[in-house]
This record gives structure tokens, sequence and C-alpha cells, in this order.
């Protein structure tokens, strides 16, 4: 909208507005959602897949994070033998660490402001041209060639003119698309899956994701890559000016 | 797989009570939020399921084979002083109860009914009757699969004739634990009383000698050891949400 130049400057033209309030609503909200759900994970620190998993079932992963998970801890109460694979029930006779009633609630809590602030943004993204002129990246920019130059430049540490905001490199268009397209609309419908009320109503998130426990462990997962992109954006901000790109998500130049 | 024996009559009669209730519901009342802001984002979100899901929509049930090994936590035996939720008037109670195999047991219904009871296990075990395989999923992150027979709360609110004010029915244990739940979620056609579980009766880890299976909401909400079903017509705050010690109210997530 603000560009109505024929071609794209090759300065940076900062960012707008409504970008900067969407971008620091998004990113509050997630530092919160990643802390409150560590937080509920440490109630829990095993991974599964499939419908079924605890305690008395083998994991796909065990994570180091809270010592909630004590094998020698059950009192083996009942043997329902009448079947070929022995389910049994046992009791839990430890007190494990549980800070999910203020956690839930705040992950709950966070979770609407970033689905508010990510609905709003896919929105203005759409209408105002900013998906398709500074995020997508162009066919020309997809091919190989382009997109080795590209890397090989960031091995080197040359960044160009990287100022604040668009026109944003091959790369980095590839990365803010997957993160905003892809993995955070990801980690909403993974996170949806889990929730006994919505899939009562949409069955088809627990055939989508391979069941209740796969959609937890996917949602885990989507984390872990969500973590890797914060480091590389922060460590990317601090070499093209700490200062200079923090000034520019905030007053926007 | 499973099975819902209802008279004709009975479920005419529930058709008529169920728009009692829908008239009833005009009216607002909500679980307050004390100003907390955490609070505010749990009846977003609880708001949000009542307006957006089709609260009837039964949840996935199972096959035989599904049936998983299950974990029994929280209070395991209410007479046993030392468990943290150890209620030292109902819990000896308890005890004695547990010893004589329930025969004295009864499970009152009060509150906003024109015919309160008390009903014995052989009571219970006359009215219409439903067998489910369902996913039990712990706030805490883990799952299991268990089949539970018992009789739906519908049943028994159909037979106490439950007064058109009446909103919210709150369960009570033989631990210190209590928790109310809506009409929607008290009349879904999966919220049961069980009575067995897995094709023998309820072990005592597990709620003996009847718990609640609120199969649209996490597993913490499923009360066991039951002993008394209060129908309201409002909201109680009081015990509901202050006992809940921080946690949300409504759990369908």
């Amino acid at each position: 909208m603000a560009e109505a130049a024929a071609f794209p400057s090759p300065r940076a033209e900062g960012h707008r507005l409504w970008t900067r309030i969407c971008h620091w609503i998004v990113a509050l909200s997630f530092l919160t959602l990643c802390f409150s759900g560590f937080v509920i994970l440490m109630a829990h620190p095993r991974l599964y897949w499939g419908e079924v998993g605890n305690a008395l079932t083998p994991a796909l992963l065990e994570l180091p994070i809270s010592n909630n998970h004590r094998p020698e801890g059950w009192d083996q109460a009942v043997v329902f033998t009448e079947f070929a694979n022995a389910p049994i029930s046992a009791n839990r006779m430890y007190r494990i660490f549980n800070e999910n009633s203020w956690a839930r609630s705040l992950h709950f809590l966070a979770g609407w402001f970033f689905v508010i602030a990510g609905a709003f943004y896919a929105l203005a993204g759409v209408v105002t041209g900013h998906m398709r002129r500074n995020l997508l990246p162009r066919a020309n920019e997809l091919i190989p060639q382009t997109l080795w130059r590209d890397l090989k430049s960031y091995f080197h540490l040359q960044f160009g003119s990287a100022g604040g905001g668009p026109p944003y490199g091959p790369l980095q268009k590839c990365a803010y698309a997957s993160v905003a397209l892809v993995v955070l609309p990801f980690m909403v419908v993974t996170g949806l899956s889990m929730s006994p009320a919505v899939t009562a109503a949409y069955p088809i998130l627990l055939d989508l994701f391979g069941g209740y426990q796969s959609a937890r462990t996917l949602h885990f997962i989507g984390f872990g890559a969500l973590v890797l992109f914060l480091v590389a954006h922060v460590a990317m901000v601090a070499l093209t000016g700490f200062r200079r790109q923090l000034r520019a998500m905030i007053m926007g130049n | 797989m499973s099975k819902i024996s209802m008279h004709r009559r009975t479920f005419i009669k529930g058709m008529a009570s169920s728009a009692g209730i829908m008239l009833a519901g005009c009216a607002e009342t909500i679980p307050p939020t004390y100003g907390n802001l955490l609070r505010m984002g749990d009846l977003l979100t609880y708001r949000a399921h009542r307006l957006l899901l089709s609260g009837q929509a039964l949840v996935r049930e199972y096959d035989y084979s599904d049936i998983s090994s299950a974990p029994a936590i929280g209070t395991i035996n209410p007479g046993n002083s030392s468990e943290r939720a150890f209620d030292p008037v109902h819990g000896p109670a308890y005890e004695r109860l547990l010893k004589d195999e329930f025969a004295d047991w009864r499970l009152t219904v009060e509150g906003s009914v024109t015919r309160p009871g008390a009903y014995s296990l052989a009571d219970l075990k006359r009215m219409p009757s439903r067998t489910q395989i369902t996913r039990h999923t712990c706030e805490e992150g883990w799952s299991a699969i268990a089949q539970w027979t018992g009789v739906p709360v519908r049943s028994v609110l159909e037979a106490s004739s439950i007064k058109p004010s009446a909103r919210f029915v709150k369960f009570y244990s033989y631990d210190n634990q209590l928790g109310s739940i809506d009409m929607l979620d008290a009349l879904h056609p999966q919220t049961i009383l069980a009575y067995g579980m897995n094709g023998r009766d309820l072990p005592t880890g597990h709620g003996a000698p009847l718990r609640l299976r609120l199969e649209t909401q996490l597993g913490a909400k499923s009360r066991k050891f039951l002993r008394r079903i209060v129908v309201l017509d409002d909201y109680d705050d009081d015990t509901f949400q202050r006992a809940q010690n921080g946690w949300a109210w409504y759990m369908g997530i």
C-alpha cells in the first residue's frame, strides 16, 4: 500500500504499525506459551504415538525435565487378564510435581492473544498484500542457484543492506512464511486436537494426526521448531544491528 | 460395541425436561472470574466452546481390543487418612462401606429436583445402562482407553425430575473433592455414572463404587467415589471455584 515505486527500493522500508503490533503481541504470547507449555509438560514428561500413552505403557521419548515418572512408585492393583495384551491398572503411590492449574489457564490465555493477533495478521497480510509482496518467495527466488547464493552469504555473514523491514532475502522469506503460515497454524490445530470437547465435535482431528498422544507429540515437535526459529531470528537481529532492528520493530524505521 | 437402552416414555420425558432446560438457559449464570485474568481466559474458552461446538457431539468410542492399561491417580482410597484429599468425616464412612462391599452405600440426589432420592447400587443397575469404550484424557498429559458401564446422568436426573430452573449438577465424593458441570454436559448421552470398568466392578483406585464419566472434558472432572449429587439453579461459586485451588472450572479445553 505504502510502496508505489515500480521496482523495490534497495533500502529497507521499515515495518508498518499493524505488523509491529501483531509482532509484539505474538512474540509475548509465544514466550508465555513456551513457558506455560513447558510447565504443563513437566507434569508428564513422556511422549507417545497414537491415542494412548501413560506411565504403564512404553514411551516414544522420555524427557529429563521432572522426576514425575517413577516406575517403582506404582502399586499394581488389577490385572485385566481376559485380554491378550493384558492391560493392567495400577495405583500411583507418590505425589508428582503438578502446576497445571495456573499453567494451563495461562497457556490458554496466551493462546487467545496469539490466535486473535495471528488471525488479524493473516487477514491484514492478505488484504494489504504484505503476505504476497514481502513474505511469500517469488518463483525466481526459489531456484536452487538463488537459494545457494543466499545461503553462502549467510555463512560469510554478508547481509548486504539488511535493514529494518522488507524487502527480505529468499531464505528469510522462506523462514518467515513457513513459521507464519505452516508451523504456527500447525501448533493451533495440534493443540485443539488435545481437547476432548473439540475432538468430539471434529473427530477428523484425531485421524489427521493419528490420535491424541500423536497430536501431543507433534505439538512438542512444533515447539522445538519454533524455539529453533526464535534462536536463529534473534541471532540474525543481533548480527544485523540489534539496536537498529529493535528500533525498526518498535518505532517503524 | 456400545449400547444405550432407553424406554420411549423416558425418552419423551427427557425431551420435555431438556426443553425446560433450554428455556432456563436464556438467563445467564456463568462462573465468576473474581477479576482474575486467568479465569477470564477460562471463561472465554468455555463461551467459545458453547458457541462454536455442538455440545451433544459424541466422543469417539473404541474397540474392545483398544482397551489399554489405566493408571489410578489422585485419591486411591478415601478411607486412608494419609491421602492428600482425606475427608475426616466421609473418609471413615467410606472405610466402613468398603468393608461391607458397599451394601449400605447410597447415592443421594437432591437440590433443584421434585423427587429427591437415595439410590443403592442395585437401584442404579436396574436403571437404563450404557457401556462405552472411551479415552480417559488426564489433565497431566497421559491417556488410557477403558470400557465403562453405568447409568446415564440424564436417566438419574429424569428419575429425580429436575426443575426447569436447574442449570448445574454438582458431584460430592468421599474424599474432599467436588465439582460441578453444566446441564449441557450433564445431559450428554455419554455422561454416565459408572459402576463397571472393563467388565468388572469399578476398582477402588478408579472410584468404587460409583464415579462420573464426563467424556467431553479432561479426566479430572470425572469425580470418583461419589456419594451425593446436588442439582443447582445457580453457579455455586463459594464451593466450586474457590475450592478448585486455581483450577479452571471448565476442562473441555
